[in-house]
């Protein structure tokens, strides 16, 4: 009798463990099939990536990428009777992007510590309202905001300067470096601080010396996140830049409408730019709901 | 809150002022003054193409706006696609999370894998996209033959499902880290003391779990219809809000408007007018985080 009910509860189990990994799996799929197929797209010589029904098994080829950079115009041009914008080298877009979000970075990291420092140990008059209005700031949709900067960065000169760009990221990313690293210092405890504080120690050299170095993990997700954002902005770039400053996604989205592109070689550039997400997604994966929310919402462990 | 200290107060004073300063001085100058100029500008009739001086019509803009059956037609439009997105985003996010609530070998890594989307450039996503869905030679729109047996051209036949599709496949493993980090938060001797109750699966989910994961349930629905609402990127580069303009969200009429027909005063009208929409949402979320 109780064995027929232990054998029953042991079946139940693996039905469930199957059932379990069963949907896992699907649920894994279903995620990262576009991701792989890119990936595999990129792999593809171009006739490959125009075949119907769709490869699955295919000789590999890393062509794609050596095109990108170096091999210019001709055979594309020669098929589609058109020249694309990317023939001409996908490396001013990679470097328009990598200095854009390299400076733009730099800037909204040191200013938004330092507040963030400010409104987590000291809380000046006004600290909750000025937080939620730098907070609001980015509820704001992009495109409202948009159009008065367009007209402004024409009539100040800034359109189409890496300057213009850096300046926009900077602001944009603010907000979020702002939440993100209060919620870090919020976490760590101040006593050693005020203990300083109170032996007569320099409060700037308090800063960096002691508060600094406890926070030096969320400062790693928080500059994580500020990689993403900047990286992946898109609306922007496209009213703000032209040929010389374009950014990388903007390229991409300009191959958009071209008739008889060559996928492969869109799917390789695509490739390289999703590269660093795919890369921090494991790096972030702690941080990930914090870093959505503004670091409002902590998540578990 | 920190104590002051006694020593060197007058430096007290003034360093946390001063670490605050580049911040707000960014914001104001790069989004308050935009932000003024643009509401001012509302009130003129203004094409930059015409290249005449503005001319002040007062409400006219607003009003045109809001008696146009087509600025409507927009609204319903963009209502739909964040009420499939989100309710859809949510109810797959509910199953991921409680999936995953179960420990078993290879958690953490299926679910990193399932958050990748949320790290991709959206401009990346809308043009491979395209590709997917090509009718010729997309992967997408091979599966969908195989199964209805004829050839789907889903971008122009079913471009609302497309965009939906997408927006699914990226954001639902956001829903399902708040849901996830809701079950989590359960204390588990209420779970324990439930299955001594022998209470019914259903009777746990309403008095056990429900109670718990409610307010996270609500930020992320609040998040999620937020960003839905403000959706550019991905709906542009895969549709570009056609065929006509069937796919044509709210975000994506106001940039048509201000920068390929340069009804310069109209769509910044119109924007300010998205604006209170997502402000008024804006205030429920932040009212909700509050009590929380």
């Amino acid at each position: 009798m109780s064995n027929l009910r232990n054998n029953r509860r042991g079946r139940r189990k693996i039905f469930r463990t199957v059932l379990i990994y069963f949907s896992t799996i699907i649920a894994v799929i279903f995620f990262i099939f576009p991701i792989y197929w890119l990936i595999a797209t990129s792999l593809k010589t171009r006739a490959q990536a125009f075949s119907t029904p769709p490869l699955f098994v295919w000789e590999p080829t890393l062509r794609n990428f050596i095109d990108i950079f170096i091999k210019r115009q001709t055979e594309i041009e020669a098929i589609t009777g058109q020249e694309l914008e990317l023939a001409t080298g996908a490396e001013t877009f990679f470097y328009n992007s990598f200095i854009v979000t390299f400076s733009s970075i730099a800037i909204a990291t040191v200013i938004g510590v330092l507040a963030a420092y400010s409104f987590s140990r000291y809380q000046p008059h006004g600290t909750n309202t000025l937080m939620f209005f730098i907070l609001s700031t980015r509820m704001l949709p992009a495109i409202v905001v948009a159009i008065p900067i367009y007209f402004f960065y024409r009539s100040l000169g800034l359109y189409n300067t890496h300057i213009g760009l850096i300046l926009l990221y900077t602001m944009f990313n603010l907000p979020f470096a702002v939440w993100m690293m209060k919620s870090f210092f919020d976490e760590v405890p101040r006593d050693i601080e005020q203990a300083a504080l109170v032996d007569g120690s320099n409060p700037i050299k308090v800063f960096y010396k002691i508060a600094l170095p406890q926070v030096l993990v969320g400062l790693g997700a928080t500059i994580g996140f500020l990689i993403i954002n900047v990286w992946n902005e898109f609306l922007f770039a496209l009213l703000l830049t032209e040929r010389a400053t374009r950014t990388v996604p903007v390229m991409i989205a300009g191959t958009r409408g071209e008739v008889g592109i060559n996928w492969g070689l869109i799917a390789a550039i695509e490739t390289l730019y999703i590269l660093p997400a795919l890369v921090l997604i494991f790096v972030l994966q702690r941080f990930l709901l914090r870093g959505m929310t503004f670091g409002t919402v902590r998540g578990a462990k | 809150m920190m104590s002051k200290p006694a020593t060197g107060s007058r430096i007290m004073k003034i360093f946390p002022i001063v670490l605050i300063f580049p911040a707000v001085a960014l914001v104001v100058f790069l989004v308050i003054f935009p932000l003024i100029w643009a509401l001012g500008l509302s009130f003129y009739s203004y094409n930059v193409l015409r290249g005449e001086p503005p001319i002040f019509v007062g409400i006219e803009n607003y009003y045109r706006l809001l008696n146009s059956l087509d600025v409507w037609r927009r609204f319903v439009l963009t209502g739909q696609f964040v009420f499939y997105s989100v309710s859809i985003e949510f109810l797959i996010g509910f199953g991921l999370a409680h999936l995953f609530y179960n420990q078993f070998r290879g958690r953490r890594l299926a679910i990193t894998l399932v958050t990748t989307p949320l790290l991709v450039a959206p401009v990346a996503v809308g043009i491979f996209h395209r590709y997917l869905f090509d009718a010729t030679f997309g992967i997408y729109s091979y599966i969908a033959q195989l199964f209805t047996g004829q050839s789907v051209r889903i971008l122009s036949q079913h471009p609302m499902f497309a965009i939906v599709f997408m927006d699914v496949w990226q954001w639902s493993p956001f829903m399902m880290l708040f849901i996830l980090a809701g079950l989590e938060a359960i204390p588990k001797h209420m779970l324990e003391s439930s299955e001594i109750d022998r209470l019914s699966p259903l009777a746990k989910f309403r008095y056990v779990v429900w109670p718990t994961i409610r307010p996270l349930v609500a930020l992320a629905l609040l998040f999620r219809t937020m960003d839905a609402f403000r959706t550019f990127d991905t709906i542009f580069t895969l549709t570009g809000g056609g065929p006509g303009t069937a796919t044509e969200v709210l975000s994506i009429q106001i940039y048509r408007m201000a920068f390929q027909f340069f009804r310069t005063g109209e769509s910044t009208a119109l924007a300010f007018i998205f604006l209170v929409i997502i402000l008024l949402l804006t205030n429920v979320y932040l009212r909700l985080a509050r009590r929380e």
